[in-house]
C-alpha cells in the first residue's frame, strides 16, 4: 500500500502533503481534547500498539497472510484525532527508518492510509451508531461496516489521485476495478480482526473503546460487595462484558454478515455507475489498437480480475461493470466462506478463544 | 533488557503515583535510556554505528539533504536515463564515505519489493502503442512508466536506507525537532519508537503463550485468538501508556521534553550535507536542458 517516490506526479504530491499537514495540525488539537493533558504519552504508546498490529500477521491461507491496516481500529479505539496522529507517526517512522513509502510521497500516504481510513471509519461509524438501535451489538456492526469501508475508499481515493497524477499509463477503470476489488477483499478481512479486536476490548475495558462511550453500559455492579454479573432476564443486547466479545460470536456474526452482503452490493453498484459515468477517450483509443493480444496477455499475466476488466473494453461501461460484479462476486463467495467458517467454529465447543482470553488477561502480572 | 527496564520504569510509575510526586524535577526514566539504535525489534540493527564523514554530520543537516536528494531525483526527466546513473553514483560514493558495505544498503532495499513487481507488470497493463519484444506486446509508454518508478523509487529508498544506516533514532527524533516539526509529534514518535521495542516484547510473549498451550494459526478460522490478541495488547499499551504518563508528571512534565543537547551545525557541516543534493539538483538541470 505505501506509495513510493515518483509514482505520483509533484502536483499531487505537494497538494497530498498539504492535505497532510492540515489534517496533522488539527488533529495535534483535536488529539490534546481527546487525550486530555496525556496526548504524548498516550499517543506515542497507542502508535506503537498500530506498529506492533502491523507486524500481527493474520493467516490468510494458501500459505499467505495479511496484516492490518489499523486506520479504522485506532478510529474506533481511541478517537479520529489521535488516530491520524498515531498512523501519521507511524508512516513518518516507516518513511525515514525503514524506506517503506518515499519520502516525497509521505504527504501522500499519509492522506490515503492515515486521514482517509480514519475520516471515513469515524464517518461511518457515528452515522451507523446514530441509526441502529443502543447496544453492543451495534458497536459490532458499526465498526465492522466502518472497518470494511474505511479500505476500499482509500484505495478509491488512491486512484481518484491516481487520475490526476498518475505517472504511469493505465487506463483509469482497469485501475479503479483492480484497487476496489482487491481492496474489498482486504476490507473483510481487516473488518473481520477490527470487530473481534474491538470486541475483546470492550469486554475486558469497555472504558477504552472512545467510539463506544456511553452506548454499552457496564454489565457488573458491585452488590453488597460482591461482584455479580448482570442478570440474564435483561433483555438488552448489552447483558454481559463477554457476551458478544467471546462466548456468543455466532450470534453477533448473523448481522454483520448481513450488513457485509449490502454493503458489497451497494460497492459493487457504485463501481458500475462510475464506470458509466466515466467517459475515458483514452480507453477508446486503446480499443482501436490491438485489443485482442492485449487480452491475451493479461490472461497470461495478471489475475483473473484484471483480466475481466479487459475481455470486454469495446464496451467500457459493461468492462468495468463486469469487473465490479466479478469483484462482488468473489468478495461474496470469500466473505460467506469466512463467515461460516467462523460460525461453525464459533457453535462447535471449543475452549480455544476462552484459554487464549485468559492466557492474554493472566499475563499483566508477570510483566 | 528493555522489557525488564519498562518494568521498573511502570514499578516506579506505579510507586510515583502512590506517593505523590517527588520535590526535585527530574527526567522520567525511559528518557534516559540510550535510545538509540535499539528501540524495537525492527529497528534494532538499522543504525550502523561509525565514526565516518556522514555518521558524525549533524541530524537535521542529512535529513535535509535526504529530502532535497529525492525532490530533485523525482523532479527528473524519465527520458534522462544517465541521470539516475549518475545519482546512483553519487549514493554509491556517500555509502563508500560512510564506510557501509554495499551489501548492508542492498539487502535493506529489498523492502520494494512489491513495487517492483507492480512496475514490471506495468508494461503489460499500460496504453498507448506498442512494441514487440522476445515474442511479447510491451505498451511503450508502460515501459516508461515501469523505469519511471523503479530508479525514481529504487533511489528514494536508497537515500533514506543511507539515512537510517548512518543516523541514530534518537538522533533522527532531535532533527526532526530541529526542523521545526511540531513538538508535540515529535514526542509521540519518540515514545512509539522508546516503547515499541517492549509492545513487540508483549507480543512475543503472548505467541509464546498461545504457542505452549498448542496454538497455531493456520487460517481464518484462528483470526478470533489473534484478534483477542490485539485487543489485548491495546489495553496493555492503553495502560502503560497512562502509568507512563503519571510517571512523567511526578517528575515535573510539563508538556514539553527538555532538549540536553540541542544540536547545532556550523557552516562547513551544511556544506558538506549540501554536497549531494546540489551535486544532483545540477545534474537534474543538466538532464531537462539535454
Amino acid at each position: 500500500m505505501h506509495v513510493p517516490d515518483g509514482f505520483l506526479d509533484a502536483p499531487v504530491s505537494v497538494a497530498t502533503g498539504a492535505v497532510a499537514a492540515a489534517a496533522v495540525a488539527v488533529s495535534l488539537r483535536g488529539a490534546r481534547r481527546e487525550l486530555e493533558e496525556r496526548t504524548a504519552p498516550l499517543a506515542g504508546l497507542v502508535a506503537a500498539f498500530v506498529f506492533a498490529v502491523q507486524m500481527l500477521n493474520f493467516p490468510v491461507g494458501a500459505g499467505t497472510s495479511g496484516h492490518l491496516l489499523g486506520g479504522a481500529l485506532a478510529a474506533v479505539l481511541v478517537g479520529p484525532f489521535t488516530a491520524v496522529l498515531c498512523l501519521s507517526v507511524v508512516l513518518l517512522t516507516q518513511a525515514l527508518l525503514f524506506a517503506d513509502g518515499g519520502l516525497t510521497a509521505l504527504g501522500t500516504n499519509i492522506t490515503l492510509m492515515g486521514v482517509v481510513t480514519v475520516v471515513v471509519a469515524h464517518l461511518v461509524f457515528h452515522g451507523l451508531v446514530r441509526v441502529l438501535p443502543r447496544g453492543r451489538r451495534t458497536v459490532g456492526v458499526a465498526t465492522f461496516t466502518a472497518a470494511f469501508l474505511s479500505v476500499p475508499c482509500s484505495a478509491i481515493a488512491f486512484t481518484g489521485l491516481y487520475a490526476i497524477g498518475g505517472t504511469a499509463d493505465v487506463s483509469l477503470g482497469r485501475v479503479f476495478a483492480a484497487m476496489t476489488g482487491v481492496h474489498l477483499l482486504i476490507g473483510l478481512g481487516e473488518a473481520a480482526i477490527t470487530t473481534a479486536t474491538v470486541g475483546a476490548v470492550l469486554a475486558v475495558r469497555p472504558d477504552l473503546v472512545r467510539a463506544a462511550a456511553g452506548l454499552t453500559r457496564p454489565a457488573l455492579e458491585i452488590r453488597g460487595g460482591a461482584t455479580v454479573p448482570a442478570p440474564a432476564s435483561v433483555p438488552a443486547p448489552a447483558a454481559g462484558p463477554a457476551a458478544v466479545g467471546a462466548a456468543r460470536p455466532a450470534r453477533a456474526l448473523r448481522p454483520l454478515w448481513l450488513t457485509g452482503v449490502a454493503v458489497t452490493l451497494v460497492c459493487a453498484a457504485f463501481v458500475s455507475f462510475y464506470a458509466s459515468a466515466d467517459p475515458d477517450g483514452l480507453e477508446r483509443v486503446a480499443t482501436e489498437e490491438g485489443i485482442a493480444e492485449e487480452a491475451e496477455e493479461h490472461g497470461l499475466a495478471d489475475s483473473p480480475l484484471a483480466a475481466y476488466g479487459v475481455k470486454d473494453v469495446d464496451n467500457e461501461r459493461l468492462s468495468v461493470g463486469l469487473a465490479g460484479a466479478a469483484g462482488a462476486a468473489l468478495t461474496l463467495a470469500v466473505g460467506s466462506g469466512v463467515f461460516v467458517a467462523v460460525r461453525r467454529r464459533a457453535t462447535a465447543p471449543c475452549p480455544g478463544p476462552e484459554r487464549a482470553t485468559g492466557t492474554v488477561r493472566a499475563e499483566p502480572e508477570k510483566v | 533488557m528493555p522489557a525488564a527496564d519498562a518494568a521498573v520504569t511502570d514499578a516506579a510509575a506505579v510507586t510515583d503515583a502512590v506517593n505523590g510526586p517527588r520535590p526535585r524535577v527530574v527526567l522520567p526514566a525511559p528518557r534516559r535510556r540510550p535510545a538509540a539504535g535499539h528501540a524495537h525489534a525492527g529497528a534494532r540493527g538499522l543504525y550502523r554505528p561509525g565514526d565516518s564523514p556522514v555518521h558524525t554530520l549533524p541530524a537535521h543537516c542529512k535529513l535535509v539533504a535526504v529530502l532535497g536528494f529525492v525532490l530533485v531525483v523525482v523532479a527528473t526527466p524519465r527520458e534522462a536515463v544517465w541521470a539516475f546513473g549518475v545519482y546512483a553514483a553519487l549514493l554509491a560514493a556517500v555509502t563508500a564515505t560512510a564506510r557501509l558495505g554495499p551489501g548492508v544498503v542492498l539487502r535493506r532495499m529489498l523492502i520494494e519489493l512489491p513495487f517492483v513487481t507492480f512496475a514490471l507488470l506495468l508494461p503489460f497493463l499500460a496504453e498507448g502503442p506498442r512494441v514487440t519484444w522476445l515474442g511479447l506486446s510491451l505498451s511503450e509508454s508502460g515501459l516508461w512508466g515501469a523505469w519511471n518508478i523503479l530508479a525514481k523509487g529504487t533511489l528514494g529508498v536508497a537515500a533514506s536506507v543511507l539515512l537510517a544506516a548512518t543516523t541514530g533514532l534518537r538522533e533522527i527524533l532531535l532533527g526532526l525537532e530541529r526542523l521545526r516539526l511540531p513538538s508535540l509529534l515529535v514526542q509521540i514518535a519518540t515514545f512509539m519508537l522508546r516503547y515499541a521495542d517492549v509492545i513487540a516484547d508483549e507480543l512475543r510473549r503472548m505467541r509464546v503463550a498461545r504457542a505452549s498451550r498448542g496454538f497455531t494459526a493456520r487460517g481464518v478460522r484462528h483470526w478470533g485468538v489473534l484478534a483477542r490478541t490485539a485487543g489485548a495488547l491495546f489495553i496493555r499499551c492503553y495502560e502503560r501508556g497512562e502509568r507512563v504518563h503519571l510517571a512523567m508528571l511526578s517528575r515535573g512534565y510539563d508538556g514539553s521534553l527538555p532538549t540536553v543537547d540541542p544540536l547545532t551545525a556550523d557552516r562547513a557541516q551544511w556544506a558538506r550535507a549540501a554536497a549531494l543534493p546540489l551535486t544532483a539538483l545540477v545534474v537534474c538541470v543538466l538532464g531537462w536542458a539535454l
